[in-house]
């Protein structure tokens, strides 16, 4: 039950990217179709659940002054890993994504995790939290993907819905990104005041 | 004319923030007033100037040299962090001045996604290491641009009145959105 609630508590309550505003960049920077969007966050989340479950089996092993470090080191190796695998499988979605794999180093999701919650729980719990936290920002990455491809070229997941000339091209561009999330986060703050 | 063209594309055509959307963070965080906001910039153009130098003479004479390209992610973070780090105290010891103006935006430019960025970026596009601190640099400038203009606008809105959903990142996103919809009037320039 408990560990219920913190896989709830990543994908609603505390959710990184509508609640937290934490990754902002490849938040913005691959969602220009929905696709896109969901690759980026499941690459992010596979790093998160690693990273945290390794983080909280070591941290009693890691000096408190070297602790930031420590942490770096992990979420980088796995962060290679990664870039291995996906450049070995899946090489197209790898080079749509680019710079952004690497960056996932820098995200302020996988650091602000390992700091606030793998160090201070078990291994069990830190897995529901990445898993909570990495589904959360999957699901705010495709959500945004998907309204930028539908209001930019009418279509969702490749699925044709209004014909291609209803498209508004700038929500497939820089500035529709900063548009759409503005509107998105906004519509959610409404929701939850209501 | 190749350095030119360099600074004028990562200056304003392909902008650091508006249209490659790295270092959105800072961009969003200390742009409520322009003094931070050049604080950070100068910072930005400091630290990214001399990661750049340090990750690509690493990038030659370590990691090609010996063939692991692959710790490429793992070297350059550990580089950069490390490098913030001796920033801060050689800044501490030989200028006050410069650190008291810089300090306290040290700190968060480690996990500022600009500085990796660039740096992968300029092994990317094959550089050598003239044109790389040029672009470096130009970036820099770039950022310190987007910045400034942002922190600018903001400083504007928070005397007027916004309806309330749309107040505090809502707004801020849809304004940076148009100052992105300004700069895309540069592109097919250069």
């Amino acid at each position: 039950m408990n560990n219920f609630k913190v896989l709830m508590n990543g994908i609603v309550k505390e959710n990184p990217t509508f609640v937290l505003l934490l990754g902002m960049c490849p938040t913005l920077g691959t969602t220009s179709s929905a696709i896109n969007g969901m690759g980026m966050g499941l690459a992010t989340a596979f790093v998160l659940i690693c990273s945290n479950v390794v983080i909280s089996s070591i941290k009693n092993l890691i000096p408190d002054m070297v602790r930031i470090p420590a942490f770096v080191v992990v979420i980088a190796s796995f962060v290679t890993l990664l870039q291995m695998v996906m450049q070995a499988f899946v090489p197209a979605l790898y080079a749509t994504l680019g710079l952004f794999i690497p960056l996932i180093v820098v995200n302020c999701i996988l650091l602000g995790r390992a700091e606030a919650f793998a160090a201070k729980n078990n291994p069990l719990a830190s897995l529901f939290d990445g898993l909570g936290m990495g589904l959360g920002f999957t699901i705010a990455l495709t959500l945004l993907g998907a309204v930028r491809e539908f209001l930019g070229t009418g279509k969702i997941f490749n699925l044709s819905i209004l014909p291609e000339e209803y498209g508004m091209l700038v929500f497939v561009l820089a500035p529709g990104a900063f548009i759409a999330l503005g509107y998105l986060i906004a519509l959610i703050n409404s929701f939850k005041k209501a | 004319m190749e350095y030119i063209l360099i600074f004028i594309s990562a200056v304003f055509v392909n902008n650091i923030v508006l249209s490659q959307f790295l270092g959105i963070c800072p961009f969003l965080g200390v742009s409520k007033k322009v003094e931070t906001a050049l604080g950070m910039s100068a910072a930005v153009a400091f630290v990214l100037t001399i990661a750049t130098i340090v990750t690509f003479l690493i990038q030659k004479y370590v990691l090609d040299a010996f063939g692991l390209g692959y710790l490429q992610t793992i070297t350059f973070i550990l580089v950069i962090a490390a490098l913030v780090q001796m920033v801060e105290i050689i800044l501490k010891k030989v200028s006050p001045a410069l650190y008291q103006a810089l300090g306290v935006f040290l700190p968060l430019i480690t996990t500022n996604c600009c500085i990796l960025g660039v740096a992968i970026l300029v092994i990317q596009k094959d550089f050598n290491l003239l044109t790389g601190v040029v672009y470096a640099f130009s970036t820099a400038l770039g950022f310190g641009l987007a910045l400034v203009l942002f922190a600018g606008l903001r400083e504007q809105m928070s005397l007027i009145r916004i309806p309330k959903g749309m107040e505090g990142t809502p707004i801020a996103l849809i304004t940076a959105g148009l100052l992105a919809m300004a700069f895309m009037g540069f592109s097919g320039v250069v």
